[in-house]
């Protein structure tokens, strides 16, 4: 699954959403349950703007550093005898991947939870080589279930169906006979799962966080199927966007308490499971052989740019469960794998303004994103500026906003247009004023009175009140325009 | 052990110094002291009792049984929440501390008076070790640090401490000398990095447990026991 899911056109994506109404229903509710557990979490460690300020520097430090601390992370990674790729694009990685499954003539392969792997579309290129792929985070399982349906969130993939939907999949996929019980279906999954955990070749992993002082991958979990892919199969790889890394144990800390925290309210997660390089001569058990694959894929281009703190996400949906408008879309409408806030904001700088042009208006620009962001990425700021960059530079805005923006640019560029218009815009309103607002405004003004009125503009002008303003009854502004 | 192949490293790096644009670093490069020090803050000052009840209270929201022992007592606790889950096959990793406390000798009475089979990780039996640890009830390990805050028990594994016991049996049972409680995760993270400073090769896996497997996937609904363990029990021994 590449990065783009669902229909091409953004109008019909935001439709199927606001028509669904058990998915809004599930999202409602979970956004609920996530949004209290984050800010219990945050209340009861205190000092949370402390840790976000933390957070914020790591990220930053890490991110001006970033070829010393990967070139550290791989030569650590090497010392303890595992492999590194360093992998431009998502075919430059694909293609190392399938050469490492081609050699070990892999079958089978256990997969646990990676965005990045959905990004480049693993699944699909390792299924055209004829390789069993199976996804194990029971979110994810579900979904590939139910004929590679895409992840609606980031944290919990299969959030948009419920629990009858999943017991009819298990049913009419795998001969699941019992009831539509959270519990039941789980024990379920388990017992599908483990057989294939037991007899799988190859395992693959994200990366939350790799460590670059001694080459180690931290994967953060709750299910164990992490834990089983890194134990079971000979072989492991793990894919990681270039991003996922901090110098230090230290720095880890510090990342993993503000992402579970963030994440899903929890302290840590049942799983902190911290991998470096395959197992020992000494060890029973774990993979003898060990692949790091480091993702670019767009990300370098972000970096030096006023984008650069996107780089920062931790990946753990905060943004997206505070949003207003994730709550009423859903997930599938942004069309990326990476939806909400963080989505909006990544989705185009990754795959360009082309496609995604409608994401950053997916917005109401409330701040609650930037609020709620463990790391302090200015969400909705990025959102305003990828509108302007798509209003100035890229020319690919809708017609009535660009109109309504080259007018302002070419009136407020001229100091005698734009006393002008000032002045005139209290008369010129007068045709649709009613009880004091305008209630239907004109061309650009349509689509904010559709629904809601406007003020009136002021019948003195800032400006001029400016000019005549006194103080202490002694005129002040005596310079002129 | 053999180095690892580094494949088409230079030209990525050299991209990513030039789009921040500047040449290459290096060497040289220093992590700041943090302005910001908030973590070592968190339950600073308690003792270590004071630990062991915030361990104890954090158990409830990890969905994992706690039990206190003496030294002396530790065996009776064991068996006790052996038989409380009705394990009849158990696995411990191969580890000095099993003797130390005084649990190995009392394994053949487990077998003959509570027909409870005791397995130990054997590292030149991996194959056989990882299928019995498959069928076991319950896998028993120490903790090496233990982590108050979140509950969480950190297990370096290698040699006979293998991953597979904290894991593959549907109960998990961890020993926690009182000695390895720290406040934190920081605690804990220091110490690692004061090891590989220092130039020590760390695990090939360390691993943070805090209680058993769960899910939230289906509806939100939290359900405890996924992949790994169903059940977990941590048994605090005073040590001294």
């Amino acid at each position: 699954m590449p990065l783009h899911v669902g229909e091409k056109a953004f109008k019909s994506r935001v439709e199927k959403g606001l028509g669904n109404e058990f998915m809004r229903g599930a999202v409602r509710s979970a956004q609920g349950r996530l949004q209290d557990s984050r800010s219990n979490a945050a209340e009861e460690l205190g000092d949370w703007e402390e840790w976000r300020n933390l957070g914020q520097e790591i990220r930053q430090h890490t991110m001006e550093n970033l070829d010393f601390y990967l070139q550290q992370l791989s030569e650590k990674v090497a010392e303890r005898g595992g492999h590194v790729y360093f992998a431009e694009t998502a075919e430059d990685a694909n293609h190392y991947i399938s050469e490492v499954i081609e050699k070990k003539k892999a079958r089978k392969i256990a997969k646990s939870k990676s965005m990045v792997t959905e990004e480049i579309a693993l699944n699909d290129i390792l299924e055209d080589r004829g390789c069993d792929v199976i996804e194990t985070d029971l979110g994810e399982y579900i979904l590939q279930i139910d004929d590679h349906a895409p992840p609606s969130h980031i944290v919990a993939p299969a959030l948009h169906k419920n629990k009858e939907q999943i017991r009819d999949v298990f049913k009419e996929k795998l001969g699941y006979l019992h009831t539509d019980k959270p519990e039941e279906l789980t024990l379920f999954a388990r017992e599908q799962l483990r057989k294939e955990f037991l007899s799988a070749d190859v395992g693959i992993t994200g990366c939350n966080f790799a460590v670059a002082e001694s080459g180690t991958c931290a994967l953060v979990t709750n299910e164990g199927n992490a834990r089983m892919v890194s134990t079971l199969p000979k072989t492991q790889i793990t894919v990681m966007g270039m991003e996922r890394i901090v110098p230090t144990w230290e720095e880890l800390d510090v990342l993993v308490s503000l992402l579970t925290r963030a994440a899903v309210g929890q302290k840590l997660t049942s799983y902190v499971t911290a991998l470096t390089g395959p197992k020992e001569e000494s060890d029973g058990d774990g993979p003898e052989e060990f692949h790091l694959v480091v993702v670019d894929n767009g990300r370098s281009k972000i970096l030096g740019t006023e984008f650069q703190e996107a780089l920062h996400c931790i990946r753990c949906a905060a943004c997206i469960n505070v949003c207003p408008v994730y709550r009423h879309i859903g997930g599938h409408a942004y069309g990326s794998i990476y939806p909400g806030p963080i989505g909006a904001v990544l989705t185009p700088l990754l795959a360009g303004y082309e496609d995604y042009k409608e994401l950053p208006y997916a917005s109401s620009l409330c701040g609650a994103c930037t609020e709620v962001c463990p790391v302090k990425i200015p969400l909705h700021e990025y959102l305003i500026d990828h509108r302007r960059n798509i209003v100035e530079k890229e020319n690919k805005s809708n017609l009535s906003e660009k109109l309504m923006m080259q007018g302002f640019n070419k009136v407020a560029g001229s100091a005698g247009l734009f006393n002008i218009a000032t002045k005139m815009a209290p008369f010129l309103v007068t045709p649709f004023v009613r009880d004091g607002t305008i209630s239907k405004g004109p061309g650009p003004l349509k689509a904010w009175t559709g629904a809601r009125n406007l003020p009136l503009p002021q019948k003195e002008r800032f400006r001029d009140w400016f000019k005549h303003r006194t103080k202490g009854g002694q005129h002040i502004a005596n310079r002129g325009d | 052990m053999q180095t690892g192949e580094i494949k088409n490293r230079e030209t990525f790096l050299d991209k990513v110094a030039g789009q921040l644009g500047r040449n290459r670093r290096k060497d040289n490069v220093i992590r700041p002291r943090w302005k910001h020090q908030v973590q070592w803050k968190v339950l600073a000052d308690l003792t270590e009792n004071e630990l062991v009840d915030v361990l104890e209270k954090q158990c409830e929201v990890i969905h994992t049984d706690f039990i206190r022992a003496t030294e002396k007592e530790l065996e009776a606790k064991v068996l006790q929440v052996l038989q409380a889950y009705g394990v009849k096959t158990a696995m411990t990793w191969d580890d000095p501390r099993f003797s130390s406390f005084g649990l190995t000798n009392k394994y053949v009475d487990w077998k003959n008076n509570n027909d409870i089979d005791v397995f130990k990780w054997d590292i030149e039996n991996p194959v056989q070790s990882r299928r019995l640890a498959e069928q076991a009830d319950a896998g028993i390990t120490f903790s090496d640090i233990t982590l108050a805050e979140s509950g969480t028990v950190v297990l370096f594994s290698s040699g006979g401490k293998g991953r597979s016991v904290s894991l593959l049996p549907s109960t998990y049972i961890a020993i926690i000398p009182k000695s390895s409680l720290v406040p934190r995760m920081s605690q804990a993270a220091r110490e690692i990095h004061q090891q590989i400073e220092s130039g020590e090769q760390i695990s090939s896996c360390i691993n943070f447990i805090s209680g058993p497997s769960n899910s939230a996937d289906i509806e939100m609904n939290l359900v405890v026991g996924v992949h790994g363990p169903i059940k977990a029990a941590y048994i605090v021994v005073e040590d001294r």
